[in-house]
């Protein structure tokens, strides 16, 4: 593949480890907000809290959307001795978060615990809580509320051509846009769109498209990768971008499958295709907004999705950043 | 307040018909104007003090009308009706308890006597196939001339008072929210009222899912009724809202994420003001809040519910305190309009 | 309860009267006013007793007479304490049932009655009687649905007799006895049988009327007459004599054969003294032990007046009656 591209992977880092549970954007939003003020002509953000970047141009109206938010875990109650009991903010898997960090946007860190029990039919039963290490429940308010919410730490490691970190879900997909951003010299009136809430069902992308009304809406996420030990011939990690052609939430009209497959192979782009049967993204509501939109998803394979520890490879972001620049040179004409 | 006589009205998700137009007549002279959409919704409007002044903050108050209930699906050739449940309702509730069918129609859950079941049979819960509801009827022909497939089946159940200042009724959820917002629009604000009493919440949002579709506000209220489980036996952190401890301010549910500043908002006029307020400690079930969020390019929402043990039965219970703190609540926030709708 | 009883029965011309244990008596005379013919329905109903309450108020209670527990989650009840007290059951932890098809057991219910812990110790004693809050529902054909029909049905059915035999001739005393403590072991027909030493006897009761899932095991119909009942507990003349009375005068009935004592009055009115010749007739009930017990009005009356036709008819000497 062609060797010069250089993308600055410093930035995908601070993106990673900012904090942004669903609901919770603000943070991050504000970290991309600074980064792409020189590149753009508007910046606004809407009631739901998505940052909408637009780049105007007399062309085509195009909305570029990735969501901004993590999942995480939401504090409910806190208890005479100080413990926090919390439910999920988006598909966390409860049975891996026992001693699991957590972090706070005040940046207080927490430790996910769980009563220790005896019998092995009651193991699976026991509630988990986050214990902050104080005394009681005054020393904890001080820190901590009802409704605050706290994400899973996991620190941004280079090994190699392989990328772990938290929030590789969906920071990669941010990043990959504002790169984009950054290089774009097209004439058409891009929209990139920082979408909230989409771990919790792709609920800011929805006031986003409607706002908009895009002529073609392109959605950039990660996706499962099945490539471990015993699993085979489904998306993996090294084999490129992957083409959406199907999730819970849409089934992408083969016009626009074509279009973005023959853009890949005329640019000798690697790639694969995303087909799964759970699962939803930002796609669902967008090519459903008003009387329906021409929308594509492109989707960067990650292991371990949802956890602290994702990971990633340099060779499927860089097929997804040629992708998605090739896909605007050419926009999709109906 | 309307709350007694709401609550003896029947009116299952999708035959919201009573309850719409006891709302209409007693709200009428009281609004500007009412319409009713294509799915039943009644939205009502009221104009601000502040007239046609631009600008003036627009406030949406949601409440739904329907309630869960059961819904005959066979009669048999002896005459008794089987059924489906419409909505969220624990099949363990239903035995040996009075219904009302369709046209007024009284009838009874019966099960088999003790006398007549084996020890075994004690131990096993009586699933919805195996429940029927006894009109009386002494055959096929009688029945069918009486009640209808299809025809929808309310819990007999009146709104009395219990204990200390609690009361007992069916469809406290949510009765009570469309209760608080009638009152709210017998009064008038600076901002402009629109109340939406919305249609089939019990079985999907549905009704709330086509206001969406064509209101808009600069800030929402949702008042609805959520499950409080302070019983004995049953761990603090599980309680999700206590009685008697003001109305429940909604962090998060399966369908909404509220918006942090607003929580903090109501949070600092609650305190300031001495209203008594709590936050909703579950996470799970939804309400219409979820489709009115995502509104057009969004709308900014809070929901405030009142705590009801025994949800979704014909004997559920709030503390009437809650109640009057929940309406107080929203009338402050309508009061204060200008803070919750400066900076959206 | 026994001043409402007073109060149906002071229409008639009758004496009444009330023993120790709670027995009511209502003697009406007869023409001759020779030797008395009891009748006996009782008075109890099943129901609930305080055990407990907790740190939070909730009031913790266990069942007298046989209940189906499954039967009482959200009643509405009445906790008779200092004052009567309304309540509502519920689950002390739902959870703890969601995940299985195992039903609930009376430890897992609790009575919410929206009093703080202070105030439910003031009201409410362990030991407290509570029952069900159900007024009667009318539905067709003259259906009633309510709480303890059984055996209310049974003293209305002796409300109804008496009144028949205010006008039409009888030869002997009827005392109508409305017995208590039948639901935990027939106490009160075995002391109030002693009392009034009767000649013969016809205990008033509820049997079983079929249902969608008891065809199986009920043959009885809801609102197709009054059952009279034969079998080893009954005197076969008596039981032939409620027969004849019900053909003669038109009135529908239906047999019930019980293969040993029965779980009536009867049971042990039969055994009182030297034995007194005993019959046994019933309404039929559907969900018996429930809130919403049904019955017919007109199976009601019907037995009321097959018991005024079948003492209307009796013959001057009951000792030949008693006679196999």
């Amino acid at each position: 593949m062609s060797g010069n591209i250089n993308l600055d992977f410093s930035l995908l880092k601070k993106l990673t480890q900012a904090y942004g549970p669903s609901g919770n954007e603000k943070e991050i939003a504000g970290l991309i907000m600074g980064y792409s003020k020189n590149h753009v002509d508007n910046v606004e953000t809407d009631i739901l809290g998505n940052l909408i970047i637009r780049k105007k141009g007399r062309g085509k109206r195009i909305m570029i959307a990735a969501h901004m938010d993590e999942v995480g875990v939401i504090v409910t109650h806190i208890d005479n001795n100080g413990y926090l009991y919390f439910s999920a903010v988006g598909g966390l898997n409860e049975a891996g978060l026992l001693a699991r960090r957590v972090m706070f946007s005040n940046r207080c860190y927490g430790v996910i615990g769980r009563e220790r029990k005896e019998s092995e039919e009651e193991k699976s039963k026991g509630k988990y809580f986050i214990d902050i290490g104080v005394n009681s429940e005054e020393e904890a308010r001080k820190m901590v509320r009802e409704g605050d919410m706290a994400i899973l730490t996991g620190e941004f490691v280079e090994n190699g051509s392989h990328i772990i970190s938290k929030a590789i879900d969906n920071r990669l997909g941010c990043f990959i846009a504002l790169e984009v951003l950054k290089n774009y010299q097209g004439e058409d009136d891009v929209f990139f769109v920082f979408t909230v809430q989409e771990e919790v069902g792709a609920r800011g992308a929805k006031t986003a498209a409607f706002a908009i009304e895009p002529d073609l809406a392109l959605i950039i996420d990660t996706t499962i990768s099945y490539d471990t030990p015993k699993e085979k011939y489904r998306t993996s990690l090294n084999n490129g971008v992957a083409i959406k052609v199907m999730d819970r939430s849409i089934i992408v009209s083969p016009v626009i499958k074509n279009w973005m497959i023959d853009i890949a192979v005329k640019n000798n782009i690697v790639f694969q295709s995303e087909i799964i049967s759970a699962g939803g993204t930002d796609s669902g509501p967008v090519h459903l907004t008003k009387g329906g939109v021409p929308t594509g998803g492109i989707a960067v394979p990650v292991r371990y999705l949802h956890s602290g520890s994702e990971i990633t490879t340099k060779l499927d972001i860089e097929s997804a950043y040629r992708l998605l620049s090739e896909l605007l040179k050419n926009p999709f004409a109906s | 307040m309307f709350l007694k006589e709401l609550c003896e009205l029947d009116g299952v998700s999708g035959n919201e018909k009573k309850v719409r137009e006891y709302i209409i007549e007693q709200l009428k002279d009281k609004a500007d104007d009412y319409k009713i959409d294509k799915i039943g919704n009644l939205i009502v409007r009221k104009k601000g003090m502040d007239g046609n002044i631009l600008g003036v903050p627009k406030v949406l108050l949601c409440a739904h009308m329907d309630e869960v209930g059961l819904f005959i699906t066979e009669i048999t050739n002896d005459g008794f009706l089987k059924f489906q449940t419409v909505g969220g309702i624990d099949p363990k509730i239903l035995v040996s308890k009075t219904v009302v069918c369709g046209n007024e129609v009284p009838g009874v859950i019966g099960s088999k006597a003790i006398h007549l079941q084996k020890p075994e049979e004690r131990k096993q819960i009586l699933s919805i196939e195996e429940l029927y509801i006894d009109i009386g009827a002494v055959s096929k022909e009688e029945a069918e001339n009486i009640v209808k497939l299809g025809d929808y089946v309310a819990f007999a159940s009146r709104f009395e008072r219990l204990g200390s200042g609690f009361n007992k009724a069916k469809a406290l959820d949510d009765r009570a929210g469309c209760s608080v917002i009638m009152q709210i629009l017998n009064n008038q604000y600076r901002c402009d009222l629109v109340g939406a009493f919305t249609v089939q919440e019990e079985v999907g949002l549905r009704g709330s899912k086509v206001i969406s579709n064509y209101l808009e506000a600069d800030l929402a209220i949702v008042v609805e009724a959520t499950m409080a489980k302070d019983l004995a036996e049953t761990f603090e952190e599980e309680w999700i809202v206590e009685l008697g401890k003001g109305p429940a301010c909604s962090l998060m549910d399966s369908a909404t994420i509220y918006n942090p500043e607003l929580i903090q908002k109501v949070a600092e006029l609650a305190e300031k003001l001495d209203i008594p307020l709590q936050f909703r400690r579950g996470t799970t079930a939804a309400n219409d809040a979820g489709n009115i969020h995502q509104a057009g390019r969004g709308i900014p929402l809070i929901t405030l519910s009142i705590p009801c043990r025994n949800i979704h039965t014909m004997s559920s219970l709030i503390a009437m305190q809650d109640y009057e703190n929940c309406l107080k609540l929203v009338h402050s926030i309508l009061e204060n309009i200008q803070v919750f709708c400066s900076n959206t | 309860m026994t001043s409402l009883i007073q109060g149906v029965f002071n229409q008639f011309p009758a004496e009444i009267s009330k023993d120790f244990m709670g027995n009511n008596y209502v003697i009406k005379k007869g023409i001759k006013s020779k030797q008395a013919v009891m009748l006996a329905a009782h008075l109890d109903e099943i129901g609930l007793i305080v055990t407990y309450f907790d740190n939070l108020g909730f009031v913790h209670f266990s069942t007298v007479g046989g209940i189906d527990q499954r039967t009482l989650l959200n009643q509405e009840v009445i906790i008779h304490g200092r004052e009567d007290i309304n309540g509502v059951v519920s689950l002390v932890s739902r959870e703890k049932l969601t995940a299985s098809k195992k039903s609930f057991l009376i430890d897992d219910l609790i009575i919410d009655i929206g009093y703080s812990q202070e105030k439910t110790v003031q009201l409410v004693k362990p030991g407290d009687v509570v029952s069900i809050k159900r007024e009667p529902f009318t539905m067709l054909n003259q259906n009633i649905a309510g709480k303890a029909l059984d055996d209310r049905a049974g003293i209305t059915v002796m409300a109804v007799c008496l009144n028949e035999l205010c006008r039409i001739d009888h030869k002997h005393d009827v005392i109508a006895v409305a017995t208590v403590q039948e639901e935990v072991g027939l106490r009160g027909a075995f002391t109030g049988t002693d009392r009034i030493k009767p000649e013969i006897a016809v205990a008033i009761d509820v049997t079983h009327a079929q249902t969608l899932d008891t065809k199986a095991q009920v043959n009885i119909q809801l609102g197709k007459g009054p059952v009279i009942t034969l079998g080893p507990n009954i005197h076969p003349r008596i039981y032939s004599g409620l027969q004849t009375a019900a053909k003669e005068n038109r009135i529908p009935y239906q047999i019930q054969p019980v293969a040993g004592p029965t779980g009536t009055d009867a049971r042990v009115i039969q055994l009182s003294g030297q034995g007194i010749p005993t019959g046994l007739v019933s309404i039929p009930l559907r969900y018996m032990h429930t809130s919403v017990e049904t019955i017919s009005v007109l199976d009601v009356v019907d037995c009321g007046k097959l018991l005024a036709y079948y003492i209307a008819s009796l013959p001057e000497d009951l000792e030949e009656l008693s006679c196999f």
